[in-house]
């Protein structure tokens, strides 16, 4: 189809006129479709995100006591209170042990399955489903699922039976922090559950790299297997790991559903995100003190989160590589 | 261009039908799902929350009490889970707050300005409450919440298998620590004291003849020989005689009836199931004394039901209130006897119900008589859960009592300057 406007051609017809026209509706105007797509997601954000935030940050400064409506201003009292809080501090100390297990396991073991998918030659896609199902499953049922059936501390519970058939005697997986098995319990509850999302991002990284790579290492006489996957693979995985790391971290700092429902009334095993929620929506009820540790807690993900970013080069691009 | 036509109409067709799916969907919202009543009926609309109780048929119970009102729609919360305290701390600083709820006696909802003064519904009836219930709810003279029952909790055992393992009933905490080692086998554990052991806390403090805070409001648990009984727990807690991590925790019965412990550290409430399961090799007795100077100990639990103060419909939440919990004794025997088993906290009502004068029932309001202890209305959520810290640290993780109970002291001291300056 020409589209020239060169003197002599003949004018397309009447029609073709009208189809070359903007048309009305939906495509009348990107702006318009701009702000009908993202703004509803932009007023959910202010509203349930935004503004949450500037209320936090504006109750950390005021004794906010069975209160969300405070009146009394304290400066950075509740500032001074968290971070001299042992438990709060001590919930920093659990943070970094768990995201310490947490983040390369998640990763090598996403990336271990994406390799063994990637490799299938028949039932790739049921494999993938299969993976991929446990994120679909809620994080307060897969911790009560390994609390209650899995790790329970009777001798019926699957994991005792398992050792039992060892001579192993019961262990109290949860009850007792001496040894810490408890960690065993939410590492692998995580591990579950979070695994699979991974994968899909490494399984769609992995099958971007080009073949002719291979390919030309193979000519120049690499060994396919380990050296192949240290030199080519790993490498061209970069960009995608990065991201996984980053967004590990941050799930981890995040952590809530499964320390809250596998470890009741502990002192041990409680990240940030509990102390929190112990200290202003539970028997404290202390909204000022809360919301101080939020701020402080929100303040140390941007700088971590930057500080990786630093390190690792996410968001530098191809050319940076 | 026909079929140009037809793909415009088609997205806008999808953007009506989604809007007007997102349009449906927020007026359902608004209809469902948000505790409100229907409005079908006359009169107000009330919100009330209640916790899952165990025992089958309390919901039911619960809404067919509400339903027989007919000055207002009742619309019940039933909530699960064992966060319900923190969901009810949440939910009392919204507008969707709940017009009543069931909770303990504690200052801070008094202090707050969270719970209504019930003074003047109670005041015609009082003396026909159990007075440490009265007592217990009452700040400044004024009585901020209605007993719908009271709950003791002990321990109960198997006598079978005291028999065979030739164990008596335990008077002190030394001998209920030798009592569970004789009884463990290789298959049942010699005691269940719940996944946490905090049922016990408060057991300990008064048997070992301390009590949480004094008349002064004053800490009164900071004493040797509540320093002692943690130090023997923890013995216990090692001990290898002791069921942990068990899948329903110490309010359950399931522990005993399942043959996984000989002696469970339990309620009345549990008590017509244990029956059921076991017949008659079932028994209670109260913690034992630590120390010389101790007594046995039963805890008095139970829940309250107060009126949100800062709710859209006091006065009619407190007729409400009233005419359940204080005037149809029907429902609040039924209440008390017909699932699990409770104490009425009306005097009246306890003598008259028939299926706690005789055998384990009549055995369970003697020790609710003998040893019981009810609960302090200055003992709050916060201090509870700095002691939920002692159990945790010095028992489950062997730490040092005297330094757990200087912490603890710290967190309640603040707790009281808070609350009584």
């Amino acid at each position: 189809m020409s589209t020239t406007t060169a003197r002599g051609v003949a004018q397309p017809a009447p029609a073709k006129v009208s189809k070359d026209r903007p048309r009305r509706g939906l495509g009348a105007s990107s702006t318009l479709n701009f702000w009908l797509f993202t703004g509803p997601f932009l007023i959910g954000l202010v509203i349930f995100v935004f503004v949450p935030i500037g209320w936090s940050i504006y109750l950390s400064f005021f004794e906010a006591r069975f209160t969300v409506s405070p009146s009394e201003f304290v400066g950075f009292d509740n500032y001074v209170q968290i971070l001299t809080d042992a438990d709060f501090l001590h919930s920093l100390v659990t943070f970094t042990v768990f995201a310490a297990f947490i983040v390369p396991a998640t990763w090598g073991l996403s990336l271990g399955l994406a390799l063994l998918v990637n490799r299938l030659r028949f039932m790739r896609a049921f494999f993938r489903s299969v993976f991929f199902l446990p994120t679909a499953c809620s994080y307060v049922a897969a911790a009560l699922i390994w609390k209650m059936s899995i790790f329970n501390g009777v001798r019926f519970g699957l994991a005792n039976t398992v050792i039992g058939w060892f001579g192993v005697d019961n262990i109290a997986w949860l009850a007792n922090p001496d040894p810490p098995w408890y960690w065993l319990v939410i590492v692998t509850v995580r591990l579950w559950l979070q695994s699979g999302f991974y994968m899909i991002l490494f399984l769609a990284a992995l099958q971007n790299i080009p073949r002719e790579l291979y390919e030309a290492a193979a000519i120049d006489g690499a060994k396919p297997g380990w050296q192949t996957f240290r030199h080519i693979t790993l490498p061209q995985l970069r960009a995608t790991s990065t991201a996984v790391i980053l967004l590990l971290l941050i799930a981890a700092y995040q952590a809530f559903d499964e320390f809250f429902n596998l470890l009741k009334k502990a002192t041990w095993g409680q990240p940030p995100l509990v102390e929190l929620y112990k200290m202003a929506l539970g028997e404290n009820q202390n909204y000022g003190v809360g919301s101080a540790g939020a701020v402080v807690l929100t303040m140390l993900i941007c700088v971590v989160t930057l500080f990786q970013g630093k390190i690792m080069g996410f968001g530098r691009g191809d050319e940076s590589k | 261009m026909s079929a140009m036509s037809s793909n415009n109409w088609s997205r806008r067709s999808l953007f009506r039908a989604a809007a007007g799916m997102a349009a449906a969907g927020t007026l359902a919202a608004c209809g469902s799902n948000n505790g409100r009543g229907g409005g079908s009926g006359s009169g107000k609309n009330l919100v009330q929350y209640f916790h899952a109780y165990g025992e089958a048929g309390t919901e039911q119970a619960i809404k067919k009490y509400a339903k027989a009102y007919t000055k207002a729609n009742v619309t019940t919360q039933w909530i699960t889970g064992d966060n319900f305290e923190q969901k009810l701390f949440a939910a009392l600083l919204t507008d969707n707050a709940p017009d009543l709820f069931e909770f303990h006696p504690q200052i801070q909802l008094v202090k707050s300005g969270q719970v209504a003064d019930l003074t003047d519904i109670i005041s015609p009836v009082k003396d026909d409450f159990n007075q440490a219930d009265i007592a217990s709810h009452t700040v400044d003279g004024k009585i901020y919440g209605v007993r719908m029952i009271d709950d003791p909790q002990f321990f109960f055992y198997r006598p079978s298998l005291f028999e065979k393992a030739k164990v008596k009933v335990p008077t002190t905490l030394e001998e209920l620590i030798e009592a569970g080692e004789k009884l463990t086998t290789s298959k049942v554990k010699g005691l269940f004291l719940g996944n946490d052991l905090t049922p016990l806390e408060r057991p300990l403090i008064w048997a070992a003849g301390a009590d949480t805070l004094n008349e002064k409001n004053e800490i009164a648990y900071h004493t040797d020989a509540v320093v002692d009984g943690l130090k023997q727990l923890r013995k216990v807690f090692t001990s290898g005689n002791l069921l942990l991590g068990a899948p329903a925790d110490w309010w359950d019965p399931s522990a005993i009836t399942q043959g996984l412990c000989a002696i469970q550290w339990c309620g009345m409430w549990a008590m017509p199931v244990m029956q059921k399961a076991l017949g008659d090799d079932i028994g209670i007795f109260p913690f034992p004394k630590v120390g010389s100077a101790g007594k046995p100990s039963v805890y008095n639990g139970g829940w309250s039901m107060f009126v949100n103060a800062k709710g859209k419909n006091v006065d009619a939440a407190k007729e409400f209130v009233k005419w359940l919990w204080i005037d149809q004794k029907e429902y609040q025997e039924d209440w008390s006897t017909s699932y699990g088993f409770h104490i009425p906290p009306r005097t009246s009502l306890a003598a008259s119900a028939t299926k706690l004068k005789t055998g384990l029932p009549a055995e369970g309001v003697k020790l609710f008589t003998d040893y019981g202890h009810f609960d302090n209305i200055g003992w709050t959520q916060a201090m509870i859960a700095a002691w939920d810290d002692v159990m945790a640290n010095v028992v489950r993780k062997n730490g040092d009592p005297e330094a757990a109970l200087d912490a603890c002291d710290k967190k309640v001291n603040a707790e009281l300057k808070k609350l009584f300056g």
